[in-house]
C-alpha cells in the first residue's frame, strides 16, 4: 500500500481528493457524506456576500449514448448565508478533524475579503481558496474571472488576502485566458501559497434547434456557462503543466479538470499535481467514485514500485518540450497485426481522405494472408507502405481493436537533430535544405 | 375427426407476438452508436440489395432517422420486410466485423426496422419522386412477390411505366402470404405494396396471365416483361393416403393463418410436418403456437443435413417442437375419412442418400399432415406462357446473372422462378437488377448500375457490393476452411 497523504503548502488530507467547490460541496450534510465515502478534503462552495440563483442551471454535452462527457453551468457561488456555511465548516471539522477543509471564498472590497478570511479561519478552515475564476454571474460584478484575467487585480486582491490569512492560501485561476501562467505568477508574487486550476471554460453546450435558446433555459433565454466535465481535462492537464513547468510560478498545484478516473488522477499528479479536485464526475455519479479513486491510484503506484504521491508527482512535467527540440530524425511507421484485424478498413479511409495516403488495399490473396477473422473473399485488407509512412497515429487512433495497429521506431541510423539544430546547420552551411515533401 | 381452432383469441394473440419486439428510440441509438463505421463495409457486401449499412446506422446514430429510411428504402424498396424476415444471422450481421473481435453484431435487421418503421408510422416519404419526363416505355411485370416488387419500382424510378399483374387478391406474395405470423404481419407487406404503387406503379390484383390476359396480348402492350412467379404448389410426397382433406401443403397453412382471425384457424392436436427447411420450421412452430399439444417435424435425413437455419431450428425447439430424424413418411393413415396417424420408415444414410430400413415402420399418431419438402418449379406453367425460353435442368428460367435478361431478349427473370428459391432479400435484389437491365435494353444502353460506396471511390463503385455479388457468413466459413 501506497502512501496516498496529501500536503498542499501545508493543507493536510489522509488523500489527495477533494471534492471541488460546486454543487456537490454546497452544505455541511454532503461534507459528512463525502468524508464518509473516503474524501480527503473538501472545498467549500464559494461563499461571499449571498446571491440569488436562476431556475434551470446546467446543460449537458452528450456524445453517442455517453451522458454528460461535458457539463456547464450557470450557478453562481453559496446562496446560502455566510454564517450558516462558516457555522457548518466548524461542525464539519470537529467531526473531521484530519481531513481537510477549504474556504472558497469571493467577495469584492478590501475590508469584506479580510472579514470573510477571518471569519473562515476563525470557523476552523484548514486553507483558502480564492476563486478568480467563474466566467459568468460574477465577473459582471468585478469578482471571479473578472479578476482572475488580469495579472494585476489578482496579485492586489490576493495582497489584500496575505494581510490577514494565517492558514495557506489557494488561488484559483480561470482558463479563459490566453496565458495562465501571467496569473500564476501574479498570485506567487502576492504570496499566495498555491494555486488550483482550472476553473470553468466559458461555453453554450448546445442550441435547441426548435426554439434556438441555448441550454440552460430560463425563460426563453440563455447565458454563457462555465464549462467543466470529462471533455475539460486535456486543457486543464496543459494548463496544470505550463505552470508547473514555469520556474517563477513555483507554487503547488491543485489539479482540477474533468477527473473521473484515476487514470485521470495519476496524469494531473505526474504533471505536477498535489492534491486534486473533483466535481463533475460526483454530480454525475456522487461521492462513492472516491473508492476507485483510491484503490486504483493505490494499485498503480504499487505496481511500479512508487512508495507516495511525491514518488509520482511532475514525472512527466519535463517530458513536454518546446516543438523545435523534437529529433526530425525519429521515425515511427504504422504496423498492422493482420491476427487482430477485423477488417474495418477505418485506418485505410483515416489515411487515405484525413492524413497522408500510406495505406493501400489489397487481396488478401496478394498479401499471402490466407482467409480468417477481418478477412473474406474478394475483400481487401489495408497494407501500410512503409516508405511511405509519416507515422502521424492516425490509422493507430481510429483502429478498434487493441494493439492491431504498433507504431514502431524505424531505426535510420541517423543522429538526432532538432529543428533548432537544423537551422543552426543551414546557417553555418553544413548541410542542405530537407526537400520539401512531394 | 375434422379440424377446429383450439386456443381463445387473447392466447393466440399472445401466441403470435412479435419475436423481435421494435427498437425503442433509445435503444436504436445506443445500438446504431456500437457501429463502427466500417469503409467498404462487409455488410454491405453481404446484402444481396446492396444496402449501404454504415451509413444508414449512422443517420440513426446522429438523429435523422428518415434519412436512414432513404438510404435503406433507395437501395432496398422492400426494406421495411427484409428488416425482419432476412436471415440476417449468414447476411449483414453474419458479416459485421464485431463477429472477428468476439462481440455480438451491430443488430442490423432491428436498426432497419426501426428507421424504416419511423417513417412508415409517420408518412413520412423519403423516396424522390419519380422523373417527371417518363420514358413513354410500358413494362410488365408478372407476378406481385419481392422481386416482381423490387423490379417494378426500379423501372418506376427510372421514368418507365409499369404494370404488375398479380394473381393473388393481394400484392406483395410470400411477404403478404408466407410469413411466419410471429415475424412479420403482412400489414407491413401490404404497407410496402403501397410504397411501390406511390411512385407511379399500377398493379392489378386477380389477374392471371394465360387466363385473364394472354401472352400474346402482354407482348403486344409492353415492350418488356418481367417474370417473377416464383415457385409452385408444395412437391407432392408420392404417398398414399396424400390427398386426405387434412393432408395440407405448408404454405398454405401458413397462408391461412395471414388470410383469417387467428380464433378460426382450425389446426390438429397432433401435427406432423414433413421436411426440415425453413418454411417446415415457420409451419412446426406455428401449429404449436396454434394451441397443437404435440408438433412434430419429419425428416429422412439427419440434423446435420437439415436446409433449415441453425438458428431457426434452435428457435422451433424452444417452442417445444419435437424432431424425428432419420425417419421417411410411408403412408397417411385415415380414420373414417381423416388423417389419424402417418406410417414412418427409419432411413439409413449411405452416402447422403436415404434408404428405408426394411421391417422399421411405425405409426405416429396425428391428425394434421403439413408438407413442407418444397415447392415445385413452375416449369409447366413456364413452358405453357413462354414456350421460346430456355429452362434449365433444375427447373429454373436461364438468365444473364447482372440483368435477368432470359434467352429472349425482351423478357427478364427474377427471385425465386430464376434462382430456384432463396431469401426475400435476393428476390428484391435480382428484380431491380433486372430493373436496370430492361433499362439498358430499352435505350439500348449500359445501364450504370446503382452506385455503391466502395473501395474505389465513387467512380467505380458497386464492385465488391452484396448487389452484384453478395458474401454469405456460411459460405465464407467455407471458404475461409478450405
Amino acid at each position: 500500500m501506497a502512501d496516498l497523504s496529501c500536503n498542499l503548502a501545508g493543507i493536510k488530507s489522509p488523500n489527495p481528493f477533494w471534492v471541488a467547490s460546486g454543487p456537490p460541496a454546497n452544505t455541511g450534510y454532503q461534507a459528512h457524506r463525502a468524508f464518509e465515502a473516503g474524501w480527503g478534503g473538501v472545498v467549500w462552495k464559494t461563499i461571499g456576500v449571498p446571491i440569488v440563483n436562476v431556475s434551470s442551471r446546467y446543460s449537458a454535452l452528450n456524445y453517442g449514448p455517453q451522458r454528460m462527457i461535458g457539463l456547464n453551468n450557470i450557478e453562481l457561488i453559496s446562496d446560502r448565508a455566510p454564517e450558516t456555511n462558516f457555522r457548518e465548516i466548524a461542525e464539519v471539522k470537529k467531526r473531521w478533524p484530519h481531513h481537510a477543509v477549504i474556504a472558497s471564498l469571493m467577495v469584492e472590497t478590501r475590508e469584506q475579503w479580510h472579514e470573510f478570511v477571518k471569519r473562515a479561519i476563525d470557523a476552523g478552515a484548514d486553507g483558502i481558496e480564492l476563486n478568480y475564476g467563474c466566467p459568468h454571474g460574477m465577473c459582471e460584478r468585478g469578482m471571479g474571472s473578472a479578476v482572475g484575467q488580469q495579472p494585476a487585480v489578482t496579485e492586489k486582491i490576493t495582497g489584500w488576502v496575505m494581510e490577514v490569512a494565517t492558514v495557506p492560501v489557494i488561488v484559483k485561476l480561470t482558463p479563459n485566458i490566453t496565458d495562465v501562467t501571467a496569473v500564476a505568477r501574479a498570485a506567487k508574487r502576492a504570496g499566495a501559497n498555491a494555486i488550483s486550476l482550472i476553473n470553468t471554460i466559458n461555453s453554450i453546450t448546445n442550441v435547441n434547434l426548435d426554439t434556438f435558446v441555448p441550454e440552460p433555459t430560463v425563460r426563453g433565454l440563455s447565458s454563457h456557462g462555465g464549462y467543466c466535465g470529462p471533455a475539460v481535462k486535456p486543457i486543464a492537464l496543459n494548463m496544470v503543466q505550463a505552470c508547473a513547468a514555469d520556474t517563477e510560478v513555483g507554487l503547488p498545484i491543485s489539479g482540477i479538470g474533468g477527473i473521473t478516473t484515476w487514470r485521470d488522477a495519476a496524469e494531473f499528479i505526474a504533471l505536477g499535481s498535489s492534491s486534486l479536485q473533483v466535481c463533475t464526475a460526483i454530480m454525475h455519479y456522487g461521492f462513492r467514485i472516491v473508492e476507485d479513486l483510491n484503490d486504483g491510484l493505490n494499485a498503480y503506484l504499487d505496481s511500479k514500485g512508487m512508495h507516495s504521491l511525491a514518488d509520482l508527482r511532475g514525472r512527466a512535467v519535463n517530458k513536454l518540450n518546446k516543438w523545435e527540440n523534437l529529433d526530425l530524425h525519429f521515425h515511427r511507421v504504422a504496423r498492422i497485426d493482420y491476427d487482430k484485424c477485423i477488417g474495418c478498413n477505418l485506418c485505410y479511409i483515416a489515411c487515405e481522405d484525413g492524413a497522408h495516403q500510406c495505406i493501400d488495399l489489397k487481396s488478401p490473396d496478394e498479401l499471402k494472408l490466407g482467409l480468417g477473422p477481418g478477412r473474406v473473399p474478394h475483400k481487401p485488407v489495408p497494407k501500410v507502405r512503409e516508405e511511405d509512412c509519416v507515422g502521424c497515429n492516425l490509422c493507430s487512433l481510429v483502429c478498434p481493436v487493441d494493439d492491431c495497429i504498433t507504431m514502431t521506431v524505424i531505426e535510420n541510423g541517423q543522429p538526432p537533430m532538432t529543428w533548432s539544430n537544423y537551422q543552426d546547420k543551414l546557417a553555418k552551411g553544413q548541410m542542405r535544405p530537407i526537400p520539401p515533401h512531394p | 375427426m375434422p379440424l377446429s381452432p383450439r386456443l381463445p383469441a387473447d392466447a393466440l394473440v399472445r401466441n403470435f407476438n412479435e419475436l423481435k419486439p421494435p427498437l425503442r428510440p433509445q435503444e436504436a441509438l445506443v445500438e446504431a452508436s456500437r457501429c463502427l463505421y466500417c469503409f467498404d463495409a462487409p455488410c454491405i457486401m453481404a446484402c444481396p440489395s446492396g444496402i449501404d449499412v454504415p451509413a444508414f446506422i449512422k443517420k440513426i446514430a446522429f438523429g435523422n432517422p428518415a434519412g436512414a429510411a432513404k438510404t435503406i428504402l433507395t437501395a432496398n424498396i422492400l426494406g421495411a420486410s427484409c428488416a425482419r424476415v432476412c436471415p440476417t444471422q449468414v447476411l449483414c450481421e453474419g458479416a459485421c466485423v464485431l463477429d472477428d473481435r468476439d462481440e455480438q453484431p451491430i443488430q442490423i435487421g432491428r436498426l432497419q426496422r426501426y428507421a424504416t418503421d419511423y417513417v412508415t408510422e409517420r408518412k413520412i416519404s423519403v423516396l424522390p419522386p419519380p422523373p417527371i419526363r417518363r420514358s413513354g416505355r410500358q413494362i410488365a411485370v408478372i407476378g406481385a412477390g419481392p422481386a416482381g416488387l423490387g423490379c417494378a419500382a426500379e423501372l418506376a424510378r427510372l421514368g418507365h411505366h409499369v404494370t404488375v399483374f398479380e394473381k393473388q387478391p393481394h400484392a406483395g406474395g410470400l411477404n403478404t402470404y408466407g410469413i411466419a405470423y410471429y415475424k412479420m404481419k403482412p400489414q407491413v407487406s401490404l404497407a410496402e405494396v403501397e410504397l411501390v404503387q406511390s411512385l407511379g406503379v399500377e398493379i392489378r390484383t386477380g389477374m392471371m396471365v394465360g387466363r385473364d390476359i394472354t401472352m400474346d396480348q402482354l407482348e403486344k402492350d409492353y415492350a418488356a416483361v418481367f417474370v417473377g412467379v416464383g415457385l409452385g404448389a408444395a412437391t407432392r410426397l408420392r404417398i398414399p393416403g396424400e390427398d386426405l382433406p387434412e393432408v395440407v401443403d405448408a404454405l398454405e397453412f401458413i397462408s391461412h393463418i395471414h388470410t383469417d382471425r387467428l380464433e378460426k384457424i382450425p389446426v390438429g392436436r397432433r401435427v406432423a410436418v414433413i421436411g426440415c427447411g425453413n418454411t417446415a420450421i415457420d409451419a412446426v412452430t406455428q401449429a404449436k403456437r396454434l394451441g397443437a399439444e404435440r408438433a412434430f417435424i419429419v425428416y429422412r435425413r439427419d440434423e446435420a443435413d437439415m436446409s433449415a437455419y441453425g438458428f431457426e431450428y434452435e428457435h422451433a425447439k424452444h417452442d417445444g417442437a419435437q424432431f424425428l430424424f432419420k425417419a421417411a413418411p410411408v403412408e397417411v393413415i385415415a380414420t373414417d375419412g381423416h388423417v389419424s396417424g402417418l406410417k414412418l420408415v427409419l432411413t439409413n444414410l449411405v452416402k447422403g442418400k436415404a434408404h428405408p430400413v426394411a421391417g422399421s415402420e411405425w405409426i405416429e399418431p396425428c391428425d394434421l399432415v403439413l408438407k413442407a419438402v418444397g415447392q415445385e418449379k413452375q416449369v409447366k406453367l413456364l413452358r405453357s406462357l413462354f414456350p421460346a425460353l430456355t429452362i434449365d435442368d433444375r427447373g429454373v428460367i436461364a438468365h444473364d446473372k447482372l440483368t435477368g435478361q432470359t434467352s429472349v431478349p425482351h423478357i427478364f427473370v427474377g427471385g425465386d422462378c430464376g434462382n430456384g428459391g432463396r431469401e426475400v432479400v435476393n428476390a428484391v435484389g435480382e428484380g431491380k437488377k433486372a430493373a436496370h437491365g430492361i433499362h439498358a435494353y430499352l435505350t439500348r444502353q449500359k445501364a450504370p448500375l446503382p452506385l455503391q460506396p466502395s473501395r474505389l471511390g465513387a467512380k467505380q463503385g458497386a464492385t465488391g457490393s452484396g448487389l452484384l455479388s453478395p458474401i454469405r457468413a456460411h459460405e465464407l466459413e467455407a471458404a475461409m476452411k478450405r
